[in-house]
């Protein structure tokens, strides 16, 4: 049996905003680590530092104590080696570009060929079941669909993580249940490396092979739980008993982070 | 439709209160006149008018009423006479006469397309500068507004008279002087417009290592263009402005500047108030064209029609 590389480790990682009365533990003593491989939730209430964590990941953010490394690298060198794409909470897409060009933005920085580019935005359009709206603005997309095209903008250069804050918070219920179903599928077939902040449980427990449950003032890492189903997760798996208990698992582990406070 | 015949109305209304305002303003030159030709009016002499108010004299002198409108110097001349006056001086003039508002208008047509070119060029770079490096932003920005507290009436013979020391002189220090009054809303807005993009949109750039040139060409500058083209509309009417003031302190033969001056030293009114309205007109043309290029881009990069 093979070990699974360990793509992002955090030791002890501290962060503070401000100094003196006005500083801000946002992060405490966050020690984790995810594999290659892993769909990674970030779970609890406003200002438990999981937003931050995740920039921290990007390089973003510096923290101010503690050892964090990505790939084997600091966080700003794994981000100067364009180590992951992010997605935003907002789809953040340029108006003044079409949807293939907005894929294509990415890839224009970082000096892919024409061919290359125009390869690459049909495969993640494709992966995101947007073939056909290459063309189109985004104001003639709906919010689920914008939100697709800037996970294919993310996926466009293949990075090994994928960093989602809240990707799909800002929609209604229906499409966020499609979205999670299409992501599932997407992360199966890339083999990527997720880390995804959200505020929704049911939401963590179908996506994630390990949730973190983080609770507010400091910001902390209050429960790890490895989810115990398979990868393999139809929709419906959600009202199966195993979905239920760990969902119950992670309420538990919210409610007893945020009353220790 | 609707809308039409409301703009129509209040336009109609303003002309009928311009044409109501002839009668009072006109009165007196009108009585002066015909006085002076032999009929009589009430009061008799100049002197003893002088002190009567102008609508009593309408009062007292009905006959005189219809001619406050035909007055060759009026001190307001009625509408039609500027039509007439406009007419006259562009279709029925050669272009090349030095009577032609056309000739004048190219003149000062020409000097305010170099300045608002210059002046665009000057906004646009330093706003690129201020944007970039906290020394420029806190170094030029003070200067830029001060300038603009200047009146530019008081600056423009100074920098006439400093430019044709150094031997420069014709077309240069009008489009200098239109240059200094347009470069500042360019500057401005430009500044602001490459300041629009939000922290995810520049955390979006840093996530893909972007340099500085690639966020300033596909993010900044483009997001840029809509507060740019609102600049250049202000912009490029303060242009035209400053070559009809940088006219008026060199004695300029030609130019809508110099067709005011020579108005005013003739006591031409109707000329004066041709000239002003040419000069609203071109200002109101230069403004539709840069609308018109605005909405052309703007549509190219997708904006919703």
């Amino acid at each position: 049996m093979t070990t699974t590389p360990v793509v992002i480790e955090a030791r002890d990682l501290n962060l503070t905003f401000g100094a003196g009365d006005t500083a801000v533990q946002a992060l405490k003593d966050v020690n984790l680590q995810i594999d290659k491989g892993d769909f990674v939730s970030f779970i609890g209430p406003s200002g438990c530092g999981k937003t931050t964590f995740l920039r921290c990941i990007a390089a973003l953010e510096q923290p101010t104590g503690g050892k964090l490394t990505v790939n084997g690298l600091t966080p700003d060198e794994a981000r100067r080696k364009r180590a992951y794409g992010y997605v935003f909470q907002a789809a953040g897409l340029y108006p003044w570009r079409t949807i293939a060009k907005n894929v294509a933005l990415p890839l224009e920085i970082m000096g892919y060929s024409k061919a290359d580019q125009k390869r690459r935005i049909e495969e993640v359009l494709e992966l995101v079941e947007l073939s056909g709206f290459g063309n189109k603005f985004p104001w003639q997309l709906s919010g689920g669909m914008q939100q697709r095209a800037s996970i294919a903008r993310a996926l466009s250069f293949d990075a090994d993580i994928l960093l989602m804050d809240e990707p799909f918070g800002a929609l209604d219920e229906i499409v966020r249940d499609h979205l999670n179903e299409q992501l599932l599928k997407l992360w199966m077939r890339t083999q990527k490396t997720i880390g995804f902040v959200t505020h929704s449980i049911p939401e963590a427990v179908y996506l994630s092979t390990k949730i973190v449950v983080m609770s507010p003032r400091p910001g902390r890492i209050h429960e790890v739980i490895d989810s115990p189903l398979p990868r393999e997760r139809p929709l419906d798996i959600r009202d199966t008993p195993a979905f239920i208990e760990v969902a119950h698992r992670v309420r538990e582990g919210l409610r007893v982070g945020h009353s220790d406070d | 439709m609707k809308t039409l015949c409301s703009v129509l109305v209040v336009i109609a209304g303003i002309v009928g209160i311009w044409y109501l305002a002839c009668v009072p303003m006109n009165i007196k030159g009108v009585l002066d006149q015909a006085q002076r030709a032999g009929e009589v009016v009430s009061p008799e002499t100049a002197k003893d008018r002088r002190d009567v108010k102008a609508w009593a004299l309408v009062a007292q002198n009905s006959f005189a009423i219809d001619r406050v409108w035909s007055v060759e110097r009026p001190r307001l001349p009625a509408p039609h006479q500027v039509v007439t006056e406009l007419w006259k001086t562009t279709v029925e003039k050669k272009i090349t006469s030095k009577r032609s508002l056309i000739y004048h208008g190219q003149v000062t047509l020409t000097a305010t397309l170099m300045g608002f070119a210059i002046g665009t060029g000057l906004g646009i770079l330093l706003a690129v500068g201020i944007v970039h490096s906290k020394v420029m932003d806190m170094s030029i920005m003070p200067w830029a507004i001060v300038s603009q507290t200047i009146p530019i009436i008081a600056l423009a013979p100074m920098i006439i008279v400093v430019l044709y020391s150094i031997g420069v002189q014709g077309m240069l220090p009008k489009a200098i002087i239109a240059a200094y009054l347009s470069f500042f809303p360019v500057l401005v807005g430009m500044v602001k417009g490459l300041r629009s993009p939000d922290t995810m949109q520049l955390d979006l750039m840093k996530t893909y290592n972007a340099s500085g040139a690639a966020v300033f060409w596909k993010l900044r500058l483009p997001s840029s263009l809509s507060y740019l083209f609102a600049s250049f509309k202000i912009g490029i009417s303060a242009a035209l402005v400053g070559a009809i003031v940088g006219e008026l302190p060199t004695g300029a033969v030609a130019g809508l500047g110099a067709r005011l001056l020579a108005g005013s030293y003739y006591g031409q009114t109707v000329q004066i108030w041709s000239a002003l309205f040419a000069a609203a007109l071109l200002a109101a043309a230069l403004v539709a064209i840069i609308g018109v290029i605005e909405r052309v881009l703007l549509a190219r990069m997708g904006a919703k029609s």
